[in-house]
């Protein structure tokens, strides 16, 4: 009897444990692979050294690190930004009629449909030095700034193409919260202030982890936006390896993607642990 | 136990033009235990939720200690409230759901801390401080929710349908905690519920609505022996309403045959109905009858038996520990006191026929769908 369900769960398990393996664990396996040979395919950490040891010739700085610690910075920034826009959002969203909330849903959701490149483009227009943005700056008499080409652009950009990932899953954390919490809060006489933080805000941890993950690795990985809304002027992380991976530097490329990938998997792990570890003590002192 | 500490004046609510509340006129003395008990969408707990300050109502007055209220919001009204699921915190702990309200009052720590455990010992929860509220029963929960709350030294408490989630026997044990609770702490408690058992076991006095009026307000017993109108006399116990005539005091005319009774004060042949208790009817031999019937149906209950008797067309429900067998013909006699006459309402031959009687018969939940009013 259970060895017919087992068998059965297996059965339909199947597709998705082939899809998984060729899709997930081979890709994987094969960036690990490249990350530690060399060209010939012998084992090697030249690749893995690189990147932490290779200096520039002029200035004797850190050329990858240096990169890496850009990309992070901007990305924690564009994080932040989102968290910042997107949580007041969310719970705007939540305390909203209905109707008003599919409306809002539809208007975080429309971007999304469009092109990724194309949205980019679109950005360039409006941040260019006679762009959009200028053009209603000197519309009320001011002097236009200089923004494209700036780190500032590259944020803008990041920010908008992952606000909707910041937003929907600490929506759908706090849709579901129990609103009765919320009256019980006030009748313990708590005023607006205290009950979000005292309630909701420990509440949505779930959702603001999610976000935060959902926005951080793909803005620290991304290559595309640094580049048109940069100038390309500053490399990212994302940029460095695809360069490598386009003059066929596939090894270095691999590594690079894999320090990446654990320094991101360790960094998620310590989140949770810290998180998970306060919501404890918060509730466990006396 | 007199004083008077909240007044509802004229206080209508309505909801995208739906009358909840018509004309409420309602107080609630200090230190008195006064329960709100209704069907469905009678608007009990919109009462409660005005007073506790989750909604202004569309008209009329709240006033607490003669002040008025409408505006001021629930964080600052001395009043708190026990919620229907319990609404505890899920991401504090026992000992931290309980010292919420008070670290919001920003009392010292160690104050705060022989508070919380003076409460634990109240609700019998000593030695739960550290537990996960996620991990306690329902019964438990329900105690963290009412320690929550009185931890803040309320005038009044205010519970919403508290022991609705909970089964049979632990809502009796529920029942009288609360009351004890009442009693050592000395406040006033207003509780919602469509348990009429639960109201009568625990108030000293029941308000009973319907359709977002008062029906009647009165002490469990008045409520039970004297109620105004076929309403309250079906929704508070079993009750066979009949159509009678008044021919004067003391003397009431039901089925062409005239019988004793101790109401007075009809005006001379007032058409009335008659409330006649399944319990207060005796069985005789048909000979020996003031009226006779036929036993259609007979259900054992255990300490009673129900049986269904049809007189003249009319059904009654009649509650006996001698055993009828169906088909039978018995006689019935009642006693003057079992009687009990009330003037016509609108509510007049909407209750009280067990034509359509079934085993289940009241055992009303609707905890869920008011939870939505």
């Amino acid at each position: 009897m259970s060895g017919a369900k087992s068998r059965r769960t297996a059965v339909l398990l199947g597709p998705y444990s082939v899809w998984a393996a060729l899709f997930i664990l081979v890709p994987l396996f094969f960036v690990a692979y490249y990350a530690f040979t060399d060209n010939s395919f012998n084992f090697t950490l030249d690749n893995i050294l690189k990147f932490f040891t290779e200096q520039s010739r002029e200035t004797g700085s850190r050329i990858y690190l240096d990169i890496f610690f850009r990309s992070l910075k901007l990305a924690v920034i564009s994080t932040v930004i989102c968290l910042l826009m997107g949580y007041p959002l969310a719970y705007i969203m939540t305390r909203a009629g209905e109707r008003a909330q599919k409306i809002m849903m539809v208007l975080i959701m429309i971007p999304m449909w469009m092109n990724f490149l194309i949205r980019t483009y679109a950005w360039m227009t409006i941040l260019q030095d006679t762009g959009i943005l200028n053009g209603f700056i000197q519309s009320l008499g001011l002097q236009p700034i200089h923004i494209i080409g700036t780190e500032s652009a590259v944020v803008v950009g990041m920010v908008y193409d992952y606000l909707p990932y910041m937003v929907l899953p600490i929506y759908s954390v706090m849709a579901k919260m129990d609103y009765k919490l919320v009256e019980a809060a006030r009748d313990l006489g708590c005023n607006g202030l205290q009950v979000l933080r005292r309630v909701i805000l420990p509440l949505s941890i779930p959702g603001i982890l999610n976000g935060v993950t959902m926005v951080l690795i793909p803005s620290i990985s991304t290559f595309y936006i640094s580049q048109k809304l940069g100038n390309g002027k500053f490399f990212l992380i994302g940029d460095a390896i695809e360069g490598q991976y386009v003059s066929n530097n596939l090894h270095f490329a691999a590594a690079m993607a894999f320090i990446l990938m654990v320094i991101l998997l360790a960094a998620m792990a310590l989140i949770k642990y810290l998180t998970g570890r306060r919501e404890y003590e918060g509730g466990a002192k006396a | 136990m007199s004083k008077e500490l909240i007044r509802l004046k004229d206080v209508s609510m309505k909801f995208d033009g739906d009358t909840i509340l018509d004309n409420i006129n309602l107080y609630f003395n200090d230190k008195e235990f006064l329960t709100l008990l209704g069907p469905s969408g009678c608007g009990k707990t919109t009462t409660l939720r005005i007073v506790g300050g989750f909604l202004v109502p569309t008209s009329g007055d709240v006033l607490f200690d003669g002040v008025r209220i409408n505006d001021v919001p629930p964080n600052k009204r001395q009043v708190n409230t026990v919620f229907q699921k319990y609404a505890l915190f899920p991401h504090l702990n026992v000992f931290d759901n309980i010292a919420f309200g008070l670290r919001i009052q920003k009392v010292a720590k160690p104050e705060i801390t022989k508070r919380v455990q003076e409460m634990l010992e109240v609700v019998s929860l000593k030695g739960f401080d550290h537990r996960s509220v996620t991990s306690l029963s329902g019964g438990q929960q329900q105690r963290v929710a009412i320690a929550r709350a009185l931890v803040n030294n309320p005038k009044v408490l205010l519970l919403d349908e508290p022991l609705g989630a909970l089964d049979m026997r632990l809502r009796k044990d529920m029942q009288q905690e609360l009351k004890r609770i009442q009693r050592e702490m000395e406040i006033t408690f207003i509780y919602v519920t469509h348990d009429q058992e639960e109201a009568l076991a625990m108030s000293d006095t029941v308000v009973v609505m319907d359709g977002g009026r008062i029906q009647q307000i009165g002490t469990p017993k008045d409520i039970y022996n004297e109620p105004k109108n076929a309403f309250v006399a079906d929704f508070i116990g079993e009750s066979n309403i009949v159509d009678g005539i008044m021919r004067s005091d003391g003397v009431v005319e039901i089925f062409n045959r005239k019988f004793r009774c101790l109401d007075s004060g009809f005006a001379p042949d007032e058409a009335v109905d008659v409330v006649i208790r399944p319990e207060d009817v005796d069985i005789v031999p048909e000979s020996e009858g003031q009226l006779k019937g036929t036993v259609t149906q007979v259900t054992f209950k255990g300490m009673q038996y129900d049986i269904i008797v049809d007189f003249y067309g009319f059904k009654w429900l009649i509650q006996t520990t001698d055993f009828c067998p169906e088909g039978s013909k018995i006689g019935i006699k009642i006693d003057p006191d079992g009687f009990h006459v009330m003037k016509k309402s609108h509510y007049s031959g909407m209750f009280g026929d067990y034509s359509s009687y079934s085993e289940e018969y009241d055992e009303i939940s609707d905890a869920e769908s008011e939870a939505e009013e």
